[in-house]
């Protein structure tokens, strides 16, 4: 094991990918300067710089990827995916289906998603779950460095279309990008122990569809995705000291979803509290709602989630997203039941 | 109507002083996330949005500060927009990104081409309810290779709509040379759509305001859009803390965290050829040497270009200059000193 940032555990991955695998290109806005370390060590034909044209390089990726390679195409921000979504929504997550499944998109759409340094909200939305409601489409969210590294070695991999999202306040350099800019005046908080930790030797892919529980408790079990894994996390730290005892439940792939393990855990627990900084409504709270009552487990029920749009102000943003103390007052509700 | 030089740089001037304090606020932490500075830009916008009439509509980038202080939108509420403050422009939930006025039909959008169709939509609506009015709509020339953008051009010119498509082009799309990644030249693409289309020197307000009087004249004749393309620079780089800007200024600081990395990847076993390593590891050092030269030593500045024409009475100059420093002065003191600000 080594210790490596969230940022450098992807590049890590994609480095060795690429080495083993030429058919492997990146592909984006900025790539050559984002990812100057993969374009200097593979050149220019291997790390595509492209136009400000994310319907083109998309669309673009997803043929290739028919075509024999297997293109990690980058949309900067998952916000600016709504100007590519056609080829997201009617081509990459169609084509297996509609060729009676004799053709595979093995592509990666790699592109950072989250919320908490005051960017507003056409920069910080997370929309996996938007992502998500299309049959055909894979959806990871990786919250830790060993599995940033890990479920990008598997979305490599994968035959199908994989939406790779990483959070921005778990990814140093983008939150120096977008929102320090060098400064030492702002403050994010970004938990630790998704920013930088423990990463195996080499790196080992972590299996698409799986979850993973990040800390065993029987009173509650919260479940969700990126930053919210940590919230739910330092929540169920100031809950112990109420003396009550949480499961957190890290999903890590939105879809497929991993049922076998949500309900294995709500079977212990009777209480589900989805942490989910993904708009509430028609979303991933919803569906973890769904699959528990659809396997007959009685059990009871609430959710932290973003309702709104993301509001530029700071403070504003501090209250709209989940965060620890919301976690709290919901769960010690959820427990009194 | 002729220019008016001291009333263009007025407004040239108090744009540039305000993102002066913008950028004050943002080193000290009081703006959040990203900030791009319309500072380079002035001169486009002052020879454009100064011309336009109340019923006017505008779609902006994500540079529209200069936009809206030349439009007359309320300084107070601009800069607490700015700080997030909830009496802001846009209560604070929009940022500097996404600037609103209604009273205005100013309207921002941080995705890029976004402002061609909006424009394209204001001026339809202008056609039916505001007959005469016109809609600017202001983008950077990375947006020129935005699909959505090359439709609006297009649909503009099939309803012969009375837009002016305000290109700015920094010749820059991030930390990408837009010429590498763009083909043709694109007054050339413009005028494939049958559309008028003019150059001019973005750094020189006199020749903005006289094309963009004749484009703007043109759309209110009901004579359809107009393409101007007007170069510029932008000395801040893409956004404040511009890390290719960085590297540029402080080398030997920013470049140490760039250098390791960047070694290992010329020496790791698997890769490209020692030649494609090499050349990757050039253009990069090219990139940032590119940005050296043009966004930190060659700028020209379009304050300075028309400051000098007006050097001939240098009292009224000054005059104007402590007059307007005065007020951004009292915008930010009362913003500063208001006691319901949180920050």
């Amino acid at each position: 094991m080594r210790t490596m940032t969230f940022a450098d555990a992807i590049e890590d991955a994609l480095a060795n990918a690429m080495a083993k695998d030429e058919r492997i290109i990146i592909m984006g806005e900025d790539v050559q300067m984002i990812r100057v370390n993969l374009f200097t060590r593979f050149g220019k034909q291997r790390v595509l710089a492209t136009p400000i044209s994310e319907g083109a390089f998309v669309s673009a990726a997803v043929a290739a990827a028919m075509a024999g390679l297997r293109p990690v195409v980058e949309v900067m921000l998952v916000d600016f995916i709504g100007v590519a979504m056609d080829a997201i929504l009617n081509h990459a997550s169609k084509i297996e289906a509609f060729s009676g499944g004799k053709w595979n998109v093995p592509l990666v759409v790699r592109t950072a998603c989250g919320g908490g340094y005051g960017d507003g909200g056409q920069h910080e939305q997370s929309l996996w779950g938007w992502l998500s409601h299309i049959p055909g489409l894979t959806v990871v969210v990786p919250c830790t460095p060993a599995d940033a590294g890990g479920l990008m070695l598997s979305a490599i991999d994968h035959e199908g279309p994989v939406i790779y999202l990483e959070h921005k306040l778990l990814a140093d350099y983008w939150l120096d990008y977008l929102g320090a800019g060098g400064r030492k005046t702002v403050k994010y908080d970004v938990p630790d122990q998704g920013a930088r930790g423990l990463v195996p030797v080499p790196l080992q892919p972590i299996p698409i569809g799986k979850a993973i529980t990040r800390r065993e408790g029987t009173d509650i079990t919260m479940a969700g995705v990126g930053v919210s894994v940590h919230r739910a996390l330092e929540a169920a730290d100031t809950l112990e000291q109420h003396g009550f005892s949480t499961e957190v439940l890290d999903l890590r792939t939105v879809s497929p979803l991993d049922s076998d393990a949500l309900c294995k855990s709500i079977s212990k627990t009777t209480r589900l509290l989805v942490v989910d900084e993904d708009y509430r409504d028609f979303g991933l709270s919803g569906e973890l709602a769904a699959r528990v009552l659809e396997s007959g487990i009685h059990f009871k029920y609430d959710r932290v989630c973003t309702k709104t749009t993301i509001p530029y102000c700071r403070d504003l943003e501090d209250h709209t997203l989940p965060n620890t103390k919301k976690i709290v007052e919901v769960a010690l509700g959820l427990l009194k039941l | 109507m002729k220019a008016d030089m001291w009333f263009l740089y007025e407004n040239m001037f108090r744009s540039r002083l305000f993102e002066a304090k913008v950028i004050e606020a943002w080193k000290e932490g009081k703006i959040s996330g990203e900030m791009h500075l319309s500072k380079g830009e002035e001169a486009i916008v002052a020879g454009t949005v100064l011309q336009l009439q109340d019923g006017d509509a505008m779609a902006l980038d994500h540079r529209g500060t200069a936009p809206m202080v030349m439009r007359g939108v309320d300084l107070v509420l601009l800069f607490r927009e700015f700080l997030g403050h909830p009496n802001g422009l846009c209560a604070g939930k929009g940022g500097h990104m996404h600037l609103f006025s209604k009273e205005h039909l100013a309207a921002s959008s941080g995705i890029v081409g976004a402002s061609g169709p909006a424009a394209v939509g204001f001026a339809l609506a202008a056609q039916y309810v505001r007959p005469g009015k016109v809609a600017l709509a202001f983008f950077g020339e990375g947006a020129m290779n935005q699909g959505m953008l090359l439709e609006a051009m297009n649909l503009a010119m099939v309803w012969k709509l009375p837009v002016v498509f305000i290109c700015k082009d920094s010749k820059w799309a991030i930390t990408t040379l837009s010429a590498s990644v763009t083909s043709g030249s694109l007054v050339e693409r413009a005028l494939s759509f049958g559309m008028a289309s003019m150059k001019v020197d973005g750094n020189d307000v006199e020749a903005v305001w006289n094309t963009a009087e004749e484009a703007i004249k043109r759309a209110r004749a009901k004579q359809g859009p107009t393409f101007l393309h007007a170069t510029c620079s932008h000395p801040e780089g893409h956004f404040l803390g511009d890390p290719l800007l960085r590297i540029a200024r402080h080398p030997v600081k920013e470049m140490k965290k760039v250098a390791g990395p960047l070694l290992k990847s010329v020496t790791k076993v698997k890769g490209g050829s020692v030649i494609k390593r090499t050349g990757g590891l050039g253009t990069v050092t090219s990139l940032i040497g590119k940005t050296t030269k043009e966004q930190v030593f060659d700028q020209k500045d379009p304050l300075k270009v028309v400051r000098s024409k007006l050097e001939t009475d240098k009292d009224r100059l000054k005059k104007l200059e402590e007059s307007v420093n005065e007020e951004i002065q009292n915008v930010v003191n009362n913003v500063l000193t208001s006691s319901d600000l949180k920050k």
